[in-house]
């Protein structure tokens, strides 16, 4: 067992009682790497030089200060949307494959303030555009559980890293499920938070009215104590909500007694494998037995969530993705001799297929004569699919359900076919047009595979969230459970 | 009937500044038109009167002073740029 799958309260003891140095930790995350990553594939460029210097510098300061932060010494890895200072951040796409960002994201910002060491970069669905790591321009993520599965996406290699246990935890971000969906299928636990908790300041744009940065872990408290840490406003991302960050730890009352669940019939309904609604109806009886009560709700407009998702998404990404010219850096095509050829050959060589396709997508829906039928029709449907959840927390604390209709997919077994890939977002979706937070949280297996619980809230309320995540984790031990490598 | 032709396929590819084969512009064809045919069951909605949400935070025109702050001297700022001289980015030709 690697040490870096002990929770963050055991590590933070074994630090501050000297049983355990930050540099053996460290240590330990770039050991596991070279043992497991050549099967996982989760990382993408290693930060080991300055880690470890980071390391030693961090015991150092021990000896003289001798109460450090939580995630003080703490291995984390960090998906490659996320800019670090100095360090390639890619996207996983070709196309940024030189790219070495002048200034830190705030959540890295924040993360250096807390104290924890960033092992390296994961890998994602090029632009986090993907479910499965397969759009990837550099490597295919796999699922630690079984090598023949993806991970998800487009967080799969934040998902995988924590799953394999090579680092303590991982960030990743989610337009339309790219934490979550990872999260269920590689057990651990993801957390989409509210728009506007986390600042978005250096992570590189794709949906700029649905992108939130959250963390992965192993548990729900190792979850909280993160998000406490990259929680907040910041006046680099006027999209950043001014709105008090609590502490999320208090949250962890492990009473549910009264907690109100709304179950919609659309997340059990149609296309979900039988095996993940019984894991998930198993969860709600576990909660009842804590004296949660749930009931059947409807969220009517559900279904069309998958269809105005792709227009919106697609139409924010065909405008975000326009910077990307070969101008102030990138990779550029060498071959043309004019500007706008020299634009459409360094996309054209440098964007991958799913990207293309989204870019493309996204044009014709703002194009002119589309723009009503297509991209404002979608903002009304959002509208439609907002006031479903806001109809919902009238009457109860949270919504649950399954987080992805089934586990992970084989490698290549949904490729030939984008909208078959899409309709795997069809649970997670909905949460991100609304803007509320949710959690992935591991709930069983199916043939081998995990299962993910998604638990929602209302807009702000991820302390709820992590309540009844945490009680439902305390009375069960499928986040005990590690993969075999 | 096609909801979207090749011809259509060529004008966004050069909207978005994409070059496309011949053969790049068939596969576009296709799967666009099955992207948005399966968006099209938006219609059975009755979205009439119903505002369109661009954004779902209640936040608006978020702005600050107007002062000078540090930024990144000019060799930093070009660092990443593929090609440059005398400090300036450089591109190939605008005009013919």
């Amino acid at each position: 067992m690697s040490i870096l799958e002990e929770s963050f309260s055991s590590l933070h003891k074994k630090l501050h009682d000297r049983e355990l140095k930050v540099s053996e930790l460290v240590d330990a995350s770039y050991t596991r790497i070279q043992e497991v990553d050549d099967k996982v594939q989760a990382f993408l460029t290693l930060n080991e030089e300055a880690a470890k210097a980071h390391a030693k510098k961090l015991d150092e300061a021990l000896e003289q200060e001798d109460t450090r932060g939580m995630l003080f010494g703490l291995p984390a890895g960090i998906k490659d949307n996320i800019v670090t200072r100095g360090l390639t951040t890619t996207c996983a796409s070709q196309l940024l494959s030189n790219f070495e960002p002048l200034h830190d994201a705030t959540v890295i910002d924040k993360l250096q303030h807390a104290e924890s060491i960033t092992i390296g970069k994961l890998n994602m669905d090029e632009f986090a555009m993907g479910s499965s790591n397969e759009n990837s321009s550099f490597q295919t993520t796999k699922n630690p559980w079984s090598l023949d599965h993806v991970p998800g996406g487009s967080s799969g290699g934040s998902a995988a890293a924590v799953a394999a246990g090579e680092v303590a935890f991982a960030l990743g971000s989610d337009t339309g499920g790219s934490i979550r969906q990872p999260a269920s299928y590689c057990g651990v636990v993801g957390l989409k938070p509210t728009y506007g908790r986390v600042s978005r300041f250096g992570l590189v744009a794709f949906a700029s009215s649905l992108d939130q940065i959250g963390p992965l872990t192993r548990t729900v408290e190792d979850n909280a104590l993160v998000l406490g840490e990259i929680a907040g406003h910041s006046e680099l991302d006027s999209t950043s909500a001014n709105v008090e960050v609590p502490d999320y730890l208090a949250s962890l009352t492990g009473d549910v007694k009264g907690l109100r669940i709304a179950v919609p019939k659309e997340y059990l309904g149609e296309g979900v494998a039988e095996d993940v609604k019984s894991r998930v109806l198993d969860a709600l009886k576990v909660l009842e037995d804590q004296g949660a009560v749930w009931e059947e709700v409807s969220l009517p407009h559900s279904q069309y969530a998958v269809a105005a998702y792709y227009l919106l998404a697609s139409s924010e990404a065909s405008a975000n993705l326009a910077r990307f010219d070969g101008v102030r850096y990138g990779v550029r095509a060498e071959s043309a001799t004019n500007l706008i050829d020299m634009y459409k050959e360094t996309r054209s060589q440098g964007f991958g297929d799913e990207v293309k396709r989204r870019i493309m997508l996204g044009t014709f829906a703002l194009s002119s004569g589309y723009y009503d039928a297509y991209y404002k029709k979608a903002q009304k449907v959002r509208t439609l699919i907002k006031q479903d959840f806001d109809k919902i927390w009238e009457n109860y604390d949270v919504v649950i359900g399954p987080t992805a209709p089934t586990t992970a997919f084989k490698v290549g077994e949904k490729l030939d076919d984008p909208l078959t890939m899409y309709a795997n977002d069809i649970l997670t979706i909905p949460v991100n047009l609304a803007g509320v937070p949710a959690i992935s949280v591991p709930c069983g297996f199916s043939g081998g595979l995990p299962v993910g619980l998604q638990i929602i809230a209302k807009p702000f309320a991820e302390g709820t969230i992590y309540r009844t995540a945490h009680a439902y984790e305390q009375a069960t031990d499928h986040h005990k459970e590690k993969p075999e490598l | 009937m096609a909801r979207i032709t090749k011809e259509q396929v060529k004008h966004v590819a050069h909207l978005a500044r994409l070059s496309v084969t011949e053969e790049d512009v068939d596969t576009f064809t296709e799967q666009l038109d099955a992207i948005i045919g399966f968006a099209e069951q938006l219609n059975e909605l009755d979205t009439d009167g119903v505002e369109p949400t661009t954004h779902v935070l209640d936040i608006k025109n978020v702005l600050r002073e107007d002062e000078e702050r540090p930024s990144f001297d000019q060799e930093t700022a070009l660092k990443n740029a593929p090609d440059q001289e005398d400090g300036q980015v450089k591109v190939p030709s605008v005009l013919e």
